[in-house]
Protein backbone atom coordinates (compact mmCIF):
# COMPACT_ATOMS: atom_id res chain seq x y z
CA UNK A 1 0.00 0.00 0.00
CA UNK A 2 1.33 3.42 -0.41
CA UNK A 3 2.28 5.48 2.10
CA UNK A 4 -0.42 7.91 2.98
CA UNK A 5 -1.20 11.22 4.46
CA UNK A 6 -3.60 12.02 7.97
CA UNK A 7 -6.36 13.71 4.63
CA UNK A 8 -5.52 10.55 2.51
CA UNK A 9 -6.03 8.06 5.05
CA UNK A 10 -9.48 9.69 6.30
CA UNK A 11 -10.60 9.40 3.07
CA UNK A 12 -10.03 6.35 1.67
CA UNK A 13 -11.32 4.53 4.42
CA UNK A 14 -14.48 6.52 4.25
CA UNK A 15 -14.43 5.19 0.35
CA UNK A 16 -13.34 1.70 0.71
CA UNK A 17 -10.83 2.58 -1.84
CA UNK A 18 -6.98 3.97 -1.75
CA UNK A 19 -7.62 7.92 -2.96
CA UNK A 20 -4.67 10.26 -3.22
CA UNK A 21 -4.15 13.97 -2.95
CA UNK A 22 -5.91 15.43 -6.24
CA UNK A 23 -8.65 13.29 -6.53
CA UNK A 24 -12.28 14.11 -5.70
CA UNK A 25 -14.85 12.25 -4.82
CA UNK A 26 -18.32 11.76 -3.21
CA UNK A 27 -18.05 10.70 0.46
CA UNK A 28 -20.45 10.26 3.24
CA UNK A 29 -20.32 12.77 5.90
CA UNK A 30 -19.57 11.98 10.07
CA UNK A 31 -21.37 15.17 11.14
CA UNK A 32 -23.08 18.61 9.65
CA UNK A 33 -22.52 21.22 11.96
CA UNK A 34 -23.83 24.74 11.44
CA UNK A 35 -24.03 27.65 14.14
CA UNK A 36 -27.06 30.40 14.64
CA UNK A 37 -25.64 32.70 11.36
CA UNK A 38 -25.00 30.40 8.89
CA UNK A 39 -28.55 27.90 9.68
CA UNK A 40 -30.95 30.62 8.46
CA UNK A 41 -29.93 30.94 4.83
CA UNK A 42 -28.74 26.79 5.22
CA UNK A 43 -32.66 26.34 5.91
CA UNK A 44 -33.35 28.41 2.90
CA UNK A 45 -31.22 26.40 0.44
CA UNK A 46 -32.92 23.37 2.10
CA UNK A 47 -36.61 24.69 1.50
CA UNK A 48 -35.88 24.82 -1.97
CA UNK A 49 -35.39 21.49 -2.69
CA UNK A 50 -38.39 19.75 -4.03
CA UNK A 51 -37.70 16.58 -2.31
CA UNK A 52 -35.56 15.79 0.10
CA UNK A 53 -34.57 13.26 2.94
CA UNK A 54 -32.97 14.64 6.23
CA UNK A 55 -30.78 13.55 8.11
CA UNK A 56 -31.16 14.41 11.21
CA UNK A 57 -28.80 12.22 13.18
CA UNK A 58 -26.00 13.87 11.34
CA UNK A 59 -26.72 17.97 12.02
CA UNK A 60 -25.30 19.84 14.84
CA UNK A 61 -27.08 23.49 15.85
CA UNK A 62 -25.03 25.79 17.85
CA UNK A 63 -26.01 28.98 18.89
CA UNK A 64 -22.82 30.62 19.61
CA UNK A 65 -22.62 33.61 17.40
CA UNK A 66 -24.96 36.20 18.55
CA UNK A 67 -26.22 34.35 22.38
CA UNK A 68 -28.44 35.79 23.63
CA UNK A 69 -29.61 37.84 20.60
CA UNK A 70 -28.37 41.53 20.78
CA UNK A 71 -31.22 42.74 18.64
CA UNK A 72 -34.61 41.34 17.70
CA UNK A 73 -33.41 40.76 13.92
CA UNK A 74 -31.33 38.26 15.90
CA UNK A 75 -33.70 36.82 18.09
CA UNK A 76 -35.91 36.32 14.74
CA UNK A 77 -32.86 34.30 13.42
CA UNK A 78 -33.03 32.29 16.47
CA UNK A 79 -36.37 31.76 16.17
CA UNK A 80 -36.73 30.52 12.59
CA UNK A 81 -33.75 28.04 13.73
CA UNK A 82 -35.51 26.51 16.82
CA UNK A 83 -38.70 26.12 14.81
CA UNK A 84 -36.88 24.28 12.13
CA UNK A 85 -34.88 21.84 14.85
CA UNK A 86 -38.48 21.53 16.10
CA UNK A 87 -39.80 20.13 12.83
CA UNK A 88 -36.62 18.23 11.62
CA UNK A 89 -36.36 16.45 15.17
CA UNK A 90 -32.71 17.65 15.65
CA UNK A 91 -31.34 16.87 19.13
CA UNK A 92 -27.99 17.98 18.38
CA UNK A 93 -29.05 21.33 19.68
CA UNK A 94 -26.91 23.80 21.76
CA UNK A 95 -27.71 27.42 22.93
CA UNK A 96 -25.48 29.30 24.41
CA UNK A 97 -23.33 26.72 26.03
CA UNK A 98 -20.50 27.27 23.90
CA UNK A 99 -18.18 27.68 20.61
CA UNK A 100 -19.41 25.03 18.04
CA UNK A 101 -16.02 24.16 17.50
CA UNK A 102 -15.27 23.94 21.16
CA UNK A 103 -18.21 22.08 22.02
CA UNK A 104 -17.47 19.42 19.11
CA UNK A 105 -14.31 18.33 21.15
CA UNK A 106 -16.07 19.04 24.62
CA UNK A 107 -18.82 16.92 23.71
CA UNK A 108 -16.48 14.31 22.09
CA UNK A 109 -18.45 14.34 18.66
CA UNK A 110 -15.54 14.51 17.02
CA UNK A 111 -13.33 11.57 16.77
CA UNK A 112 -10.14 10.44 15.13
CA UNK A 113 -10.97 9.35 11.46
CA UNK A 114 -14.22 11.44 11.69
CA UNK A 115 -15.28 13.38 8.22
CA UNK A 116 -16.85 16.70 9.81
CA UNK A 117 -18.27 19.68 7.58
CA UNK A 118 -19.27 23.16 9.33
CA UNK A 119 -20.56 26.01 7.99
CA UNK A 120 -18.13 28.14 9.52
CA UNK A 121 -14.53 28.46 8.21
CA UNK A 122 -13.03 27.60 11.97
CA UNK A 123 -14.12 23.59 11.32
CA UNK A 124 -10.78 23.17 10.62
CA UNK A 125 -10.27 23.36 14.47
CA UNK A 126 -11.07 19.59 14.75
CA UNK A 127 -8.61 18.35 12.60
CA UNK A 128 -6.73 18.31 16.01
CA UNK A 129 -8.39 14.99 16.88
CA UNK A 130 -7.19 13.67 14.01
CA UNK A 131 -10.38 13.60 11.84
CA UNK A 132 -11.16 15.87 8.35
CA UNK A 133 -12.71 19.06 9.24
CA UNK A 134 -13.63 21.40 6.58
CA UNK A 135 -15.57 24.61 6.56
CA UNK A 136 -18.61 25.08 3.75
CA UNK A 137 -20.92 27.12 3.07
CA UNK A 138 -25.21 27.67 4.26
CA UNK A 139 -26.11 25.42 0.51
CA UNK A 140 -23.25 22.55 1.03
CA UNK A 141 -24.92 22.79 4.68
CA UNK A 142 -28.26 22.08 3.32
CA UNK A 143 -27.32 19.48 0.85
CA UNK A 144 -25.53 17.37 3.30
CA UNK A 145 -28.67 17.62 5.45
CA UNK A 146 -30.55 16.43 2.47
CA UNK A 147 -28.00 13.85 1.16
CA UNK A 148 -25.45 13.03 3.95
CA UNK A 149 -22.59 13.23 1.75
CA UNK A 150 -20.49 16.07 -0.02
CA UNK A 151 -17.92 16.07 -2.53
CA UNK A 152 -14.29 16.92 -1.46
CA UNK A 153 -10.82 16.98 -3.52
CA UNK A 154 -8.29 15.15 -1.48
CA UNK A 155 -6.02 18.03 -0.97
CA UNK A 156 -2.36 17.77 -1.05
CA UNK A 157 -0.19 18.63 2.53
CA UNK A 158 2.56 20.80 4.11
CA UNK A 159 3.69 19.00 6.75
CA UNK A 160 5.34 21.34 9.51
CA UNK A 161 7.47 20.09 11.77
CA UNK A 162 7.82 21.47 15.69
CA UNK A 163 10.61 20.74 17.67
CA UNK A 164 11.72 22.38 20.86
CA UNK A 165 10.04 23.39 23.82
CA UNK A 166 8.06 26.72 23.82
CA UNK A 167 10.06 29.60 26.05
CA UNK A 168 7.97 30.55 29.39
CA UNK A 169 4.93 32.88 28.82
CA UNK A 170 4.73 31.46 24.95
CA UNK A 171 1.76 29.60 23.84
CA UNK A 172 0.70 28.09 20.68
CA UNK A 173 -0.97 31.11 19.33
CA UNK A 174 2.97 33.04 18.93
CA UNK A 175 3.41 29.45 17.26
CA UNK A 176 1.01 29.66 14.75
CA UNK A 177 1.41 33.24 14.39
CA UNK A 178 4.84 32.14 13.22
CA UNK A 179 3.59 29.67 11.04
CA UNK A 180 1.29 31.71 9.26
CA UNK A 181 4.34 34.12 8.35
CA UNK A 182 6.52 31.17 7.18
CA UNK A 183 3.70 29.70 4.78
CA UNK A 184 1.81 33.27 4.07
CA UNK A 185 -2.37 33.99 3.93
CA UNK A 186 -2.81 32.13 0.81
CA UNK A 187 0.10 29.45 1.00
CA UNK A 188 -1.70 26.92 1.72
CA UNK A 189 -4.91 27.52 -0.41
CA UNK A 190 -6.33 24.44 -1.12
CA UNK A 191 -4.22 22.28 0.65
CA UNK A 192 -4.20 20.59 4.39
CA UNK A 193 -1.58 21.58 6.69
CA UNK A 194 -0.43 18.27 9.06
CA UNK A 195 1.07 19.34 12.01
CA UNK A 196 3.57 17.18 14.02
CA UNK A 197 7.03 16.64 15.65
CA UNK A 198 8.19 16.52 19.48
CA UNK A 199 6.80 19.99 20.19
CA UNK A 200 3.23 18.82 18.82
CA UNK A 201 3.66 15.50 20.15
CA UNK A 202 4.03 16.75 24.07
CA UNK A 203 1.27 19.24 23.46
CA UNK A 204 -2.47 18.99 25.04
CA UNK A 205 -5.41 19.14 23.35
CA UNK A 206 -6.32 22.56 23.81
CA UNK A 207 -2.92 23.83 22.40
CA UNK A 208 -3.36 21.43 19.57
CA UNK A 209 -7.14 22.83 18.68
CA UNK A 210 -5.05 26.80 19.13
CA UNK A 211 -3.12 25.43 15.73
CA UNK A 212 -5.61 23.80 14.13
CA UNK A 213 -7.87 26.98 14.34
CA UNK A 214 -5.67 29.26 12.17
CA UNK A 215 -4.78 26.00 9.06
CA UNK A 216 -7.70 28.47 6.88
CA UNK A 217 -5.76 31.71 7.92
CA UNK A 218 -3.24 30.73 4.97
CA UNK A 219 -6.05 29.21 3.22
CA UNK A 220 -5.82 26.12 4.28
CA UNK A 221 -9.13 23.35 3.65
CA UNK A 222 -7.72 21.54 6.95
CA UNK A 223 -5.45 20.98 9.63
CA UNK A 224 -5.01 17.67 11.16
CA UNK A 225 -2.69 16.11 13.98
CA UNK A 226 -2.34 12.40 14.53
CA UNK A 227 -4.93 11.53 17.04
CA UNK A 228 -2.29 9.93 19.59
CA UNK A 229 -2.20 8.88 23.44
CA UNK A 230 -3.44 12.46 24.44
CA UNK A 231 -6.25 12.30 22.23
CA UNK A 232 -7.76 9.66 23.39
CA UNK A 233 -7.50 10.37 26.75
CA UNK A 234 -9.06 13.89 26.49
CA UNK A 235 -12.10 12.12 24.39
CA UNK A 236 -12.76 8.92 26.42
CA UNK A 237 -14.71 10.30 29.01
CA UNK A 238 -16.28 12.90 26.35
CA UNK A 239 -17.18 10.21 23.70
CA UNK A 240 -20.92 8.49 24.92
CA UNK A 241 -21.53 5.39 23.31
CA UNK A 242 -23.79 5.00 20.46
CA UNK A 243 -23.75 7.83 19.43
CA UNK A 244 -24.00 8.37 15.50
CA UNK A 245 -21.56 9.12 13.51
CA UNK A 246 -18.57 7.85 15.81
CA UNK A 247 -16.10 5.49 14.44
CA UNK A 248 -14.56 3.70 17.28
CA UNK A 249 -12.05 5.40 19.02
CA UNK A 250 -8.67 5.04 17.65
CA UNK A 251 -5.37 6.43 17.12
CA UNK A 252 -4.72 7.49 13.83
CA UNK A 253 -1.02 8.40 12.01
CA UNK A 254 -0.37 9.63 9.28
CA UNK A 255 2.32 6.93 7.15
CA UNK A 256 5.92 7.46 7.73
CA UNK A 257 6.89 8.24 3.82
CA UNK A 258 3.98 9.79 2.88
CA UNK A 259 4.39 12.30 0.35
CA UNK A 260 4.10 16.08 1.34
CA UNK A 261 3.92 18.55 -1.45
CA UNK A 262 5.99 20.82 1.13
CA UNK A 263 7.87 20.44 4.92
CA UNK A 264 8.31 23.29 6.61
CA UNK A 265 10.87 22.60 10.17
CA UNK A 266 9.82 25.49 13.22
CA UNK A 267 12.18 25.78 16.40
CA UNK A 268 9.78 26.50 18.75
CA UNK A 269 13.00 27.48 21.44
CA UNK A 270 13.95 30.46 19.25
CA UNK A 271 10.13 31.89 19.43
CA UNK A 272 9.12 35.58 21.06
CA UNK A 273 5.95 36.37 21.87
CA UNK A 274 4.15 37.49 18.55
CA UNK A 275 1.51 40.02 17.28
CA UNK A 276 -0.34 40.37 14.39
CA UNK A 277 -0.83 44.35 12.43
CA UNK A 278 -4.20 45.18 11.55
CA UNK A 279 -5.87 44.43 8.82
CA UNK A 280 -4.72 41.00 8.26
CA UNK A 281 -2.50 38.57 9.29
CA UNK A 282 -0.05 39.08 6.34
CA UNK A 283 2.72 41.12 8.99
CA UNK A 284 3.73 39.57 12.22
CA UNK A 285 6.04 40.96 14.33
CA UNK A 286 7.76 40.59 17.67
CA UNK A 287 5.86 41.76 20.47
CA UNK A 288 8.94 44.71 21.13
CA UNK A 289 8.32 46.09 17.54
CA UNK A 290 5.03 47.31 18.68
CA UNK A 291 5.57 47.59 22.80
CA UNK A 292 4.05 51.13 23.76
CA UNK A 293 1.13 51.44 21.75
CA UNK A 294 -1.83 52.34 23.32
CA UNK A 295 -4.79 49.97 23.62
CA UNK A 296 -8.45 51.05 24.49
CA UNK A 297 -9.66 47.23 24.72
CA UNK A 298 -8.45 44.15 24.97
CA UNK A 299 -10.28 40.44 24.45
CA UNK A 300 -9.64 37.17 25.57
CA UNK A 301 -11.36 34.65 23.89
CA UNK A 302 -12.57 32.94 20.67
CA UNK A 303 -12.11 29.49 19.66
CA UNK A 304 -8.79 30.08 18.79
CA UNK A 305 -7.44 31.53 22.72
CA UNK A 306 -10.89 30.98 24.90
CA UNK A 307 -9.69 27.80 27.05
CA UNK A 308 -9.36 27.18 30.56
CA UNK A 309 -5.60 27.07 30.02
CA UNK A 310 -5.65 30.22 28.36
CA UNK A 311 -7.59 32.26 30.66
CA UNK A 312 -5.12 30.12 33.43
CA UNK A 313 -2.39 31.69 31.90
CA UNK A 314 -4.10 35.09 32.30
CA UNK A 315 -4.67 35.15 35.58
CA UNK A 316 -1.18 34.46 35.96
CA UNK A 317 -0.33 37.25 34.89
CA UNK A 318 -2.93 39.57 36.42
CA UNK A 319 -3.08 38.41 39.89
CA UNK A 320 -2.32 40.84 42.14
CA UNK A 321 -2.50 44.01 39.37
CA UNK A 322 -5.43 45.67 37.70
CA UNK A 323 -6.48 46.62 34.56
CA UNK A 324 -5.00 49.97 33.50
CA UNK A 325 -7.74 53.10 34.02
CA UNK A 326 -9.76 53.34 30.58
CA UNK A 327 -9.10 50.47 29.11
CA UNK A 328 -11.58 47.36 28.82
CA UNK A 329 -10.84 43.71 29.25
CA UNK A 330 -13.23 41.57 27.88
CA UNK A 331 -13.44 37.69 28.42
CA UNK A 332 -15.23 35.39 26.84
CA UNK A 333 -15.16 31.92 27.26
CA UNK A 334 -15.42 29.19 24.83
CA UNK A 335 -18.06 27.62 26.68
CA UNK A 336 -19.88 26.71 29.65
CA UNK A 337 -17.46 23.83 30.81
CA UNK A 338 -14.55 26.30 30.36
CA UNK A 339 -16.74 28.90 32.71
CA UNK A 340 -17.38 26.30 35.37
CA UNK A 341 -13.66 25.51 35.38
CA UNK A 342 -12.71 29.10 35.64
CA UNK A 343 -14.84 29.77 38.64
CA UNK A 344 -14.15 26.05 40.70
CA UNK A 345 -10.14 27.21 40.62
CA UNK A 346 -10.77 30.76 40.99
CA UNK A 347 -9.36 32.18 37.40
CA UNK A 348 -12.82 33.72 37.37
CA UNK A 349 -12.38 35.30 40.43
CA UNK A 350 -8.82 36.74 39.70
CA UNK A 351 -10.29 37.88 36.40
CA UNK A 352 -12.90 39.59 37.79
CA UNK A 353 -10.97 41.67 40.79
CA UNK A 354 -8.34 42.71 38.32
CA UNK A 355 -11.39 44.53 36.84
CA UNK A 356 -12.09 42.40 33.77
CA UNK A 357 -15.58 42.08 32.18
CA UNK A 358 -16.47 38.66 32.05
CA UNK A 359 -19.12 37.82 29.28
CA UNK A 360 -21.40 34.18 28.85
CA UNK A 361 -19.78 31.97 26.81
CA UNK A 362 -19.72 32.33 23.07
CA UNK A 363 -18.27 33.72 20.13
CA UNK A 364 -18.46 37.27 22.51
CA UNK A 365 -17.14 40.27 20.55
CA UNK A 366 -15.06 38.17 18.29
CA UNK A 367 -17.32 39.07 14.73
CA UNK A 368 -18.41 42.70 15.82
CA UNK A 369 -22.31 42.21 16.29
CA UNK A 370 -22.42 42.63 20.22
CA UNK A 371 -20.33 42.44 24.03
CA UNK A 372 -17.38 44.82 23.13
CA UNK A 373 -18.07 46.67 19.07
CA UNK A 374 -15.18 48.96 18.49
CA UNK A 375 -15.61 52.67 18.04
CA UNK A 376 -13.64 54.43 15.03
CA UNK A 377 -10.58 54.93 16.20
CA UNK A 378 -10.19 52.59 18.65
CA UNK A 379 -7.83 50.22 18.92
CA UNK A 380 -7.92 46.87 20.03
CA UNK A 381 -5.50 43.88 21.59
CA UNK A 382 -7.51 40.19 20.62
CA UNK A 383 -6.46 36.72 21.04
CA UNK A 384 -8.64 35.49 18.25
CA UNK A 385 -7.74 34.48 14.99
CA UNK A 386 -9.14 37.40 12.49
CA UNK A 387 -8.18 41.00 12.60
CA UNK A 388 -9.64 42.04 9.20
CA UNK A 389 -10.71 45.82 8.91
CA UNK A 390 -13.95 46.08 10.38
CA UNK A 391 -14.20 42.66 12.04
CA UNK A 392 -15.22 44.04 15.46
CA UNK A 393 -17.19 47.38 14.75
CA UNK A 394 -15.90 50.17 12.65
CA UNK A 395 -13.86 49.75 10.38
CA UNK A 396 -11.78 52.61 11.50
CA UNK A 397 -10.78 50.85 14.69
CA UNK A 398 -7.53 48.58 14.31
CA UNK A 399 -6.90 45.00 15.70
CA UNK A 400 -4.08 43.25 16.92
CA UNK A 401 -3.69 39.64 17.04
CA UNK A 402 -1.74 38.16 20.28
CA UNK A 403 -1.92 35.40 22.67
CA UNK A 404 -3.43 35.11 26.08
CA UNK A 405 -0.18 36.62 27.64
CA UNK A 406 0.63 39.06 25.44
CA UNK A 407 -3.19 40.46 25.91
CA UNK A 408 -3.00 40.25 30.03
CA UNK A 409 0.24 42.12 30.21
CA UNK A 410 -1.36 44.54 28.22
CA UNK A 411 -4.37 45.10 29.61
CA UNK A 412 -2.45 45.63 32.96
CA UNK A 413 0.01 48.11 30.91
CA UNK A 414 -2.99 49.78 28.85
CA UNK A 415 0.15 49.43 26.12
CA UNK A 416 0.80 46.76 23.93
CA UNK A 417 3.54 45.07 26.27
CA UNK A 418 5.76 42.23 26.62
CA UNK A 419 4.55 38.97 29.14
CA UNK A 420 7.80 38.27 29.71
CA UNK A 421 8.56 42.07 31.47
CA UNK A 422 5.87 42.74 33.77
CA UNK B 1 -20.76 43.70 -21.89
CA UNK B 2 -20.32 45.01 -18.69
CA UNK B 3 -17.70 47.46 -17.21
CA UNK B 4 -14.87 45.67 -14.87
CA UNK B 5 -14.89 46.96 -11.41
CA UNK B 6 -11.35 46.08 -10.22
CA UNK B 7 -10.22 44.60 -6.53
CA UNK B 8 -7.25 43.79 -4.96
CA UNK B 9 -5.71 40.52 -3.84
CA UNK B 10 -6.99 38.11 -1.31
CA UNK B 11 -10.66 40.07 -0.45
CA UNK B 12 -11.77 38.66 2.35
CA UNK B 13 -15.63 37.94 2.51
CA UNK B 14 -15.29 40.72 5.76
CA UNK B 15 -15.00 43.15 2.81
CA UNK B 16 -17.46 41.76 0.58
CA UNK B 17 -20.67 41.62 3.03
CA UNK B 18 -19.43 42.95 6.15
CA UNK B 19 -20.23 41.16 9.46
CA UNK B 20 -22.46 43.55 11.05
CA UNK B 21 -24.61 43.99 8.35
CA UNK B 22 -25.38 40.82 7.82
CA UNK B 23 -28.36 39.76 9.58
CA UNK B 24 -30.59 39.36 6.79
CA UNK B 25 -31.66 36.27 4.16
CA UNK B 26 -32.77 38.44 1.45
CA UNK B 27 -29.85 38.51 -1.70
CA UNK B 28 -31.38 41.91 -2.81
CA UNK B 29 -30.58 43.69 0.72
CA UNK B 30 -27.41 42.08 0.87
CA UNK B 31 -26.89 43.24 -2.52
CA UNK B 32 -26.99 47.29 -0.46
CA UNK B 33 -24.15 46.60 1.62
CA UNK B 34 -21.65 44.70 -0.85
CA UNK B 35 -18.38 46.27 -0.40
CA UNK B 36 -19.85 49.26 0.78
CA UNK B 37 -16.51 49.91 3.22
CA UNK B 38 -14.21 49.73 0.51
CA UNK B 39 -16.17 50.84 -2.23
CA UNK B 40 -19.17 52.95 -0.96
CA UNK B 41 -20.52 54.03 -4.37
CA UNK B 42 -19.98 49.92 -5.65
CA UNK B 43 -23.68 48.70 -4.40
CA UNK B 44 -25.39 52.29 -5.89
CA UNK B 45 -23.80 52.36 -9.23
CA UNK B 46 -23.21 48.52 -10.07
CA UNK B 47 -25.28 47.28 -12.95
CA UNK B 48 -26.38 43.88 -14.08
CA UNK B 49 -23.94 42.58 -16.23
CA UNK B 50 -20.87 44.03 -14.71
CA UNK B 51 -18.20 42.16 -13.72
CA UNK B 52 -15.78 41.60 -10.76
CA UNK B 53 -12.31 41.77 -11.48
CA UNK B 54 -9.69 40.94 -8.39
CA UNK B 55 -6.20 39.56 -7.85
CA UNK B 56 -5.44 35.73 -6.36
CA UNK B 57 -7.31 34.52 -3.73
CA UNK B 58 -10.46 36.07 -4.17
CA UNK B 59 -13.24 35.69 -0.95
CA UNK B 60 -10.63 34.63 1.66
CA UNK B 61 -11.80 34.50 5.42
CA UNK B 62 -15.08 33.71 6.92
CA UNK B 63 -17.42 30.58 4.81
CA UNK B 64 -20.37 33.25 4.74
CA UNK B 65 -22.59 32.59 1.83
CA UNK B 66 -24.13 35.97 2.06
CA UNK B 67 -20.74 37.24 -0.22
CA UNK B 68 -21.60 35.37 -3.20
CA UNK B 69 -25.50 35.55 -2.84
CA UNK B 70 -24.95 39.72 -2.52
CA UNK B 71 -22.31 39.84 -6.00
CA UNK B 72 -25.24 37.77 -7.37
CA UNK B 73 -27.96 39.91 -6.32
CA UNK B 74 -25.95 43.07 -8.09
CA UNK B 75 -26.26 41.45 -11.13
CA UNK B 76 -22.49 41.21 -11.69
CA UNK B 77 -22.04 38.74 -14.40
CA UNK B 78 -18.95 37.18 -13.48
CA UNK B 79 -16.08 37.17 -10.88
CA UNK B 80 -12.69 37.10 -12.85
CA UNK B 81 -9.50 35.97 -10.89
CA UNK B 82 -7.16 33.87 -11.09
CA UNK B 83 -7.58 32.02 -8.28
CA UNK B 84 -10.54 31.80 -5.33
CA UNK B 85 -10.37 31.08 -2.04
CA UNK B 86 -11.87 27.57 -1.57
CA UNK B 87 -14.87 28.13 0.55
CA UNK B 88 -15.80 30.94 -1.68
CA UNK B 89 -15.65 29.38 -4.79
CA UNK B 90 -17.61 25.98 -3.72
CA UNK B 91 -20.43 28.81 -2.58
CA UNK B 92 -20.31 30.40 -5.70
CA UNK B 93 -21.07 27.49 -7.51
CA UNK B 94 -23.26 26.14 -5.01
CA UNK B 95 -25.51 29.54 -5.36
CA UNK B 96 -25.05 29.83 -9.45
CA UNK B 97 -22.70 32.60 -9.17
CA UNK B 98 -20.44 32.65 -12.51
CA UNK B 99 -16.29 32.39 -11.52
CA UNK B 100 -14.23 33.04 -14.30
CA UNK B 101 -10.12 31.44 -13.62
CA UNK B 102 -7.93 33.67 -15.47
CA UNK B 103 -4.79 36.14 -15.06
CA UNK B 104 -6.35 39.67 -14.62
CA UNK B 105 -3.32 41.97 -14.60
CA UNK B 106 -3.91 44.44 -17.22
CA UNK B 107 -7.62 44.67 -16.78
CA UNK B 108 -7.95 48.92 -15.54
CA UNK B 109 -11.10 49.63 -13.09
CA UNK B 110 -13.44 50.89 -15.69
CA UNK B 111 -12.88 48.49 -18.30
CA UNK B 112 -15.62 47.30 -20.98
CA UNK B 113 -15.30 43.29 -20.56
CA UNK B 114 -17.27 40.59 -22.34
CA UNK B 115 -17.06 37.04 -21.65
CA UNK B 116 -17.62 34.64 -25.35
CA UNK B 117 -18.77 31.43 -23.66
CA UNK B 118 -18.87 30.03 -26.73
CA UNK B 119 -15.21 30.42 -27.03
CA UNK B 120 -14.16 30.65 -23.67
CA UNK B 121 -12.66 33.67 -23.33
CA UNK B 122 -12.88 37.08 -21.32
CA UNK B 123 -12.32 40.06 -24.18
CA UNK B 124 -11.32 43.20 -23.20
CA UNK B 125 -13.37 45.68 -25.29
CA UNK B 126 -11.68 48.51 -24.05
CA UNK B 127 -7.82 47.40 -24.86
CA UNK B 128 -8.75 44.62 -27.28
CA UNK B 129 -7.14 42.09 -25.46
CA UNK B 130 -8.58 38.31 -25.17
CA UNK B 131 -8.00 36.33 -22.06
CA UNK B 132 -8.42 32.23 -21.81
CA UNK B 133 -10.40 31.21 -19.17
CA UNK B 134 -9.22 27.89 -17.54
CA UNK B 135 -11.64 25.49 -17.58
CA UNK B 136 -13.69 23.92 -14.47
CA UNK B 137 -14.33 20.44 -13.84
CA UNK B 138 -17.60 18.73 -15.66
CA UNK B 139 -19.36 18.43 -12.31
CA UNK B 140 -18.95 21.91 -11.54
CA UNK B 141 -20.02 22.96 -14.94
CA UNK B 142 -22.89 20.58 -14.51
CA UNK B 143 -24.03 22.41 -11.54
CA UNK B 144 -23.58 26.24 -12.94
CA UNK B 145 -25.80 24.82 -15.77
CA UNK B 146 -28.69 24.05 -13.98
CA UNK B 147 -28.34 27.01 -11.96
CA UNK B 148 -26.90 26.29 -8.67
CA UNK B 149 -26.84 23.28 -6.78
CA UNK B 150 -30.22 23.29 -5.66
CA UNK B 151 -31.84 23.81 -9.04
CA UNK B 152 -29.35 20.65 -9.78
CA UNK B 153 -30.50 18.32 -7.18
CA UNK B 154 -34.44 19.47 -8.21
CA UNK B 155 -33.34 18.62 -11.86
CA UNK B 156 -32.12 15.01 -10.97
CA UNK B 157 -34.00 13.24 -8.83
CA UNK B 158 -31.89 14.50 -5.72
CA UNK B 159 -28.93 13.06 -6.86
CA UNK B 160 -25.53 14.77 -6.64
CA UNK B 161 -23.46 14.97 -9.96
CA UNK B 162 -21.53 12.36 -10.60
CA UNK B 163 -17.79 12.83 -10.12
CA UNK B 164 -15.39 11.48 -12.77
S1 LIG C 1 -15.10 32.70 18.09
FE1 LIG C 1 -14.88 34.06 16.32
S2 LIG C 1 -13.71 32.87 14.84
FE2 LIG C 1 -14.46 31.43 16.36
S3 LIG C 1 -16.40 30.65 15.54
FE3 LIG C 1 -16.89 32.42 16.82
S4 LIG C 1 -16.94 34.17 15.43
FE4 LIG C 1 -15.86 32.50 14.37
Amino acid sequence: MRAQTLSEKIFSRKLGQQVRAGQTVLAEVDWILSHDTTTPLAIQSYEKLKQADFHAEKVILVFDHIVPAPHPQGAALHRRIFKFAQEQGISHLHYGEGICHQLLAELGYVTPGALIIGADSHTCTAGAFGAFATGMGSTDIAVAWATGQSWFRVPETIRVEVRGALPAYLGPKDLILQIVKQVGTTGAAYRALEFGGPTIDAFDMPQRMTLCNLAIEMGGKAGLIAADRATLDYLRPRVSAGMYGQTPLQSLYPDPGAHYEQVLGVDATALVPQVALPHGLEETVDVDQVAGLKLDQVFIGTCTNGRFEDFQMAAQILASHTVAPNLRLICTPASREVYLQMIKSGVAETLLRAGALLTNPGCGPCLGRHQGVLAEGERCLSTMNRNFRGRMGSPQAEIYLAGPAVAAASAIKGVISDPREV
Amino acid sequence: MGRAWLFGSNVNTDVITPGRYNLTTDPAEMARFCFCEVRPEFPKQVKPGDFIVAGEHFGSGSSRESAPLAIQACGICAVIAPSFARIFYRNAINVGLALCLTPTQGIQDGDELEWNKERGLIVNLTQGIEFPIEKLPDFVLAIRRAGGIIAYLNQHGSRLPEIK
